[in-house]
């Protein structure tokens, strides 16, 4: 019965890629507005042979792993310190909300113009879209530990870092790892976005590239493919975090 | 010598005054238990005591000094076990160890001492889920003894457990502590006269309204005998009827 249902997600895409292939053959789609799934393995596979696709991937996971750990990163201090402080929080939290509510998507165009169309810009969009939900998840993950447990380490005659350390930071682990899950996924849209407005490799320059100059659509959707890739890999990899912490209970 | 001196100690929130004028002594070694009715003041004045709430009025005075949260003087038995999930049973009792600056190899090994006299030797590499109700209480009693303080506070620590475990614990507790001074507060009357060499009332007006001799004095394989004998029925009835005249919240 697992086993059956480890074998549904891999049966239901199967199934899809097949009506997909026989819709686009039967209908006789033209190549340029929807490839079959055999035209884009194909592409994708060329595209890996002759070096396109690594030329493009290696700047975009650059991206992704900077901006990624470094909005990370600002986002975990920032969440402590607005968990901690009940003053901090009420200072900074409307603001929060206020740059969490504007699309940060929308501010690539800005970056770009401060930081020019290097690796620069791209990261700042990366860790601009990873902070937000790092921030807020760890946040209320460390503001909301159990009173118990801390009434517990007061008692113990815990300080304030003892407490931070040994009690609200592994009670918070599960949220923030949730956030950061969320963060993962982001990082590659950020980083996609970012190669939009302007650069000259990575996964987004590609789709450009492939849309436009090349007009070669089955490129386009191997380009897809590498992204999605990209995006499960990165959030594969804070599962991976995940793991490797909730092993270590002490 | 005396451990713990409280005078004229009153305590409110907001506008409730819970406790009212409490005056009680606890000398090196002895039990007191505290009974109470639910929102009598019982939890406060442990609090008060471990230095975890600071009082709207009166003194405290441990081994001399006046109460602050985290003295190792004293050690404190939630409700729950409150152990932390993420550690092991081990290194939940090596963990008032660690806050103060000991290494963790000396650690470890008071702790698995602690774990042990407490009978709980058994399970120091599980984790707190995989443990019973009664295994965590000891060990969150072994936790608030590895430091050996000269005083336990006992915040009902066997009440959510099943009866057969509780009365075991209780029969226990008296060997347990390792001569610690106790305070134990408790809503049951048997509990109390079996751990505590003196047993308390805490009146509605916040203050002790009936102190009782405890059996704790007997001899382990006698207290719930004497519990059963004339004597100790009478103790319970003037328990009872002090509790009674209590109005509950």
């Amino acid at each position: 019965m697992r086993r059956l249902t480890q074998l549904t997600p891999v049966a239901v895409a199967a199934l899809l890629l097949a009506v997909w292939e026989v819709a686009v053959r039967t209908f006789a789609v033209p190549q340029f507005i929807l490839p079959a799934p055999s035209v884009i393995a194909v592409r994708f596979a060329e595209a890996w042979a002759d070096g396109t696709m690594l030329r493009h991937l290696l700047p975009t996971v650059t991206e992704v792993m900077i901006g990624g750990l470094l909005g990370g990163a600002l986002g975990l201090v920032m969440g402590i310190t607005l968990g901690l402080s009940g003053s901090a929080r009420r200072v900074v939290s409307p603001y929060l909300v206020a740059a969490q509510s504007t699309p940060i998507l929308a501010l690539g165009p800005v970056l770009v113009l401060w930081l020019g169309p290097g690796l620069a810009a791209k990261v700042a969009v990366c860790a601009l879209i990873t902070l937000f939900p790092v921030a807020i998840s760890t946040l209320v993950a460390v503001r909301d530990v159990d009173a118990g447990t801390l009434e517990l380490m007061r008692s113990l005659g815990a300080t304030r870092w003892q407490s931070l350390r040994y009690a609200r930071l592994p009670a918070a682990r599960s949220g923030i790892l949730a956030g950061a899950r969320v963060a993962a996924t982001l990082a590659v849209v950020g980083a996609i976005v970012g190669e939009w407005l302007g650069g000259t490799a990575g996964l987004g320059v590609l789709l450009n590239l492939a849309r436009g100059s090349l007009f070669d659509t089955p490129l386009l959707f191997a380009d897809l493919l590498q992204i999605a890739i990209l995006g499960v890999s990165a959030y594969a990899l804070v599962l991976l975090l995940e793991r490797v912490l909730s092993r270590r209970i002490a | 010598m005396q451990i713990l001196h409280v005078e004229a100690l009153s305590h409110s929130f907001g506008e409730r005054e819970v406790l009212r004028n409490l005056s009680l002594s606890i000398d090196a070694g002895e039990s007191v238990a505290l009974l109470g009715a639910n929102g009598s003041g019982k939890s406060t004045l442990l609090r008060l005591v471990a230095g975890l709430l600071m009082p709207t009025a009166g003194q405290i005075a441990l081994v001399g000094s006046a109460a602050a949260a985290g003295r190792t003087e004293v050690g404190i038995v939630f409700q729950e076990a409150r152990l932390l999930p993420w550690r092991t049973v081990l290194r939940n009792v090596t963990l008032p160890l660690e806050l103060a600056g000991e290494s963790l190899t000396t650690a470890r090994a008071t702790a698995e001492a602690a774990l042990t006299r407490v009978g709980a030797g058994g399970l120091l590499d599980r984790s707190p889920s995989e443990i019973s109700g009664g295994e965590r209480g000891r060990v969150a009693l072994a936790r608030a003894l590895v430091r050996r303080p000269s005083l336990l506070l006992l915040d009902e620590p066997f009440a959510a457990l099943d009866a057969i475990t509780r009365a075991r614990l209780d029969d226990e507790l008296p060997e347990l502590v390792a001569g610690a001074a106790t305070l134990l507060v408790t809503h049951d009357v048997a509990e109390a006269l079996l751990v505590a060499d003196r047993v308390l009332v805490l009146g509605s007006d916040g203050a002790i309204q009936l102190e009782v001799p405890g059996l704790r004095g007997q001899p382990s394989t006698g207290r719930r005998a004497a519990l059963l004998s004339p004597d100790g029925a009478a103790r319970q009835t003037r328990l009872y009827g002090a509790l009674d005249s209590v109005p509950h919240a």
